[in-house]
């Protein structure tokens, strides 16, 4: 593979489980930085990421990851993941999982050690590395995985859900390893549910519904069109008509009325329009449309 | 110097079984069924038969049939624990999600799998050698009676263990643990049978009921292997003995 290729690239994927299509006609391709993987729960995007990693076998379609074929040993050397299903060898303690990790990775025995304190600080468990995983709850047990994930400072970090067992704290914390990884220049693979995680740490998204991307690209670009809250009085009903055409309109409590999905480069033409229905106009303040009422508008369209 | 990927895996099999007290279990069981065998042998010398110690032809033959039942519930023990320690070896690291972290390593399914089947045939060996050895040990000190083929016997035994283990570990990459388990044990009980039913047909030289017996062989071969080392148990006065009487085999099974 050249050099050229990006770190995480699907082309055409489709998987299919029997009559369930997982994954349909997937395209997608990360360069850099955080990358966000967005989507309901049976969206696919666990899906993916196994295909990533050659853990299942697309039913058709190509790419690549970390400049190697899905699942070869080229490609899986340089890479962390950490599963959606995370549980650990109870019978172990976190450093031997750890260790058990750095030996199959290859990493230079000599360096075990300084690397699993490494993670174990990173990730919040330096001073449980000798416990048993067994005693460890759901959260630490994920702390453990993103651990595991970080081991050897790989290229590609795939991370599927990293929170789903983690309480704010460890919410905050995963926020915090994800943005150092990024000043490292790793590039992070984020399956996620969850708007919020996403919104606050990624470069680059894309929202998948039935194993489709149906919106990518830069955050900002993506909340591109976004809504207008307007103060106004003696608006008529003609008025709202009129005013309609620019958005979906929501009425607040405290009176104004929010227009969403509005290009930005029409609210100056909302404002005459209302003008001209007779309005007066108090206030205009354009609002960043959050990622959740973007992703919700997708989903429903 | 490092490891491949499967010695990797294999040891991880052998530190679970320790960890996790199975090697302590079986070796706390066997130590008492060794204890249970020495103290009947060591009982024989006791036996009267019109008032008359046994002649020492006839002490021998008690022996010699005593271990082979012991052996033969040995066996079956090796054989099944060997099935439930290998259906849920793949097929549960699949479903708890541990497999997933340890394949998205630089390692190749068939790495893992032949890693597993090493780890499990190591555990198989170490234990089956150490306490047949034990037993034929404690039985000639006891009694002064070796059976006449005792390397055959463990590779026998050894044999039919393996070739279970494998079976139930192939069954793993596909089944989940419980069904594999319960496929393979009844499989296991099905060629025994088999070869029991064949060895009926044998006697009666009935064609049909010992085609039974040899289809049931080729599913698997355990049975077989018992046989085999039930006659590398056997004494030769034994099989003797027994020629004028029908199917060695027949006999061996009623012990
Ligand atoms: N092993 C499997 N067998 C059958 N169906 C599956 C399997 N894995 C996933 N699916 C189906 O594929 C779809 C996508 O699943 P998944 O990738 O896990 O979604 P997500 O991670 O986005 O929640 C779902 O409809 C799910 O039921
Ligand atoms: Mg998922």
């Amino acid at each position: 593979m050249a050099a050229t290729s990006p770190p995480i690239q699907l082309e055409h994927v489709t998987k299919r489980y029997g009559n369930v299509v997982a994954l349909n006609d997937l395209n997608l391709s990360v360069q850099e930085g955080v990358f966000g993987f967005l989507g309901p729960n049976g969206a696919g995007k666990t899906t993916a990421v196994k295909i990533l990693l050659g853990l299942t076998r697309a039913t058709s379609g190509s790419g690549s990851l970390a400049g190697g074929a899905f699942g070869s040993k080229g490609s899986l050397g340089h890479i962390g993941y950490l599963p959606e299903l995370f549980r650990y060898q109870s019978w172990l303690t976190a450093r031997e999982v750890l260790a058990l990790h750095c030996e199959l990775a290859r990493i230079d025995p000599a360096k075990w050690s300084t690397e699993i304190d490494r993670t174990l600080a990173i990730v919040g468990l330096a001073d449980r590395g000798t416990s048993r995983v067994g005693t460890f709850s759901k959260g630490m047990q994920q702390r453990l995985g993103l651990g595991v994930a970080l081991l050897d400072d790989p290229a590609v970090v795939l991370l599927d859900e990293p929170t789903s067992a983690l309480d704010p704290v460890g919410r905050h914390d995963v926020r915090e390893i994800i943005r150092a990884l990024r000043e490292r220049g790793t590039v992070v693979f984020l399956n996620s549910h969850l708007l919020s995680e996403v919104e606050q740490v990624c470069d680059g998204v894309a929202i998948v519904d039935r194993g489709k991307v149906i919106a990518q690209g830069k955050l900002d670009e993506l909340l591109g069109t976004s809504s207008v809250r307007v103060r106004a009085s003696g608006l008529s009903r003609e008025g709202r008509t009129a005013i309609a055409r620019f958005g979906e309109l929501d009425d607040g409590a405290d009176g104004a009325i929010t227009i969403r999905g509005i290009d930005r480069e029409r609210i100056p033409d909302l404002v005459s329009a209302i003008v001209g229905a007779g309005a007066r106009v108090y206030a205009v303040e354009p609002q960043h449309e959050t990622l959740e009422e973007r992703f919700l508008r997708l989903l429903g369209q | 110097m490092t490891m491949t990927p499967a010695l990797v895996v294999a040891r991880q099999v052998v530190r679970e079984a320790a960890r996790r007290r199975l090697l302590l279990a079986l070796i706390l069981l066997t130590i008492v069924v060794i204890a249970l065998t020495v103290w009947g042998v060591s009982r024989i010398d006791d036996l009267r038969n019109a008032g008359q110690p046994l002649p020492e032809a006839q002490k021998k033959t008690i022996v010699s049939q005593l271990l082979i039942l012991v052996m033969f519930m040995f066996s079956w023990v090796l054989s099944l624990a060997a099935v439930f320690i290998a259906a849920p070896a793949i097929s549960g690291e699949l479903e708890s999600g541990i497999a997933l972290a340890l394949l998205a390593r630089p390692m190749s399914r068939a790495e893992y799998v032949v890693g597993k089947w090493l780890g499990l045939v190591t555990l198989v060996v170490v234990y089956g050698v150490t306490a047949a050895i034990i037993e034929l040990v404690a039985v000639q000190v006891v009694s002064g009676y070796l059976p006449p083929h005792p390397v055959e016997f463990l590779g026998f035994l050894l044999s039919e263990g393996v070739v279970i283990l494998t079976f139930a570990l192939m069954l793993s990459t596909r089944l989940a643990g419980m069904v594999g388990g319960v496929i393979a044990a009844i499989l296991f009980g099905i060629a025994w049978m088999g070869g029991i039913v064949g060895g009926v047909g044998a006697a009666f030289n009935n064609a049909t009921i010992t085609h039974v017996g040899t289809a049931t062989k080729l599913i698997l071969p355990t049975d077989g292997l018992w046989r085999g080392a039930v006659w590398s148990l056997e004494p030769s006065l034994v099989i003797a003995a027994q020629s004028g009487l029908g199917p060695a085999v027949v006999r061996s099974r009623e012990v």
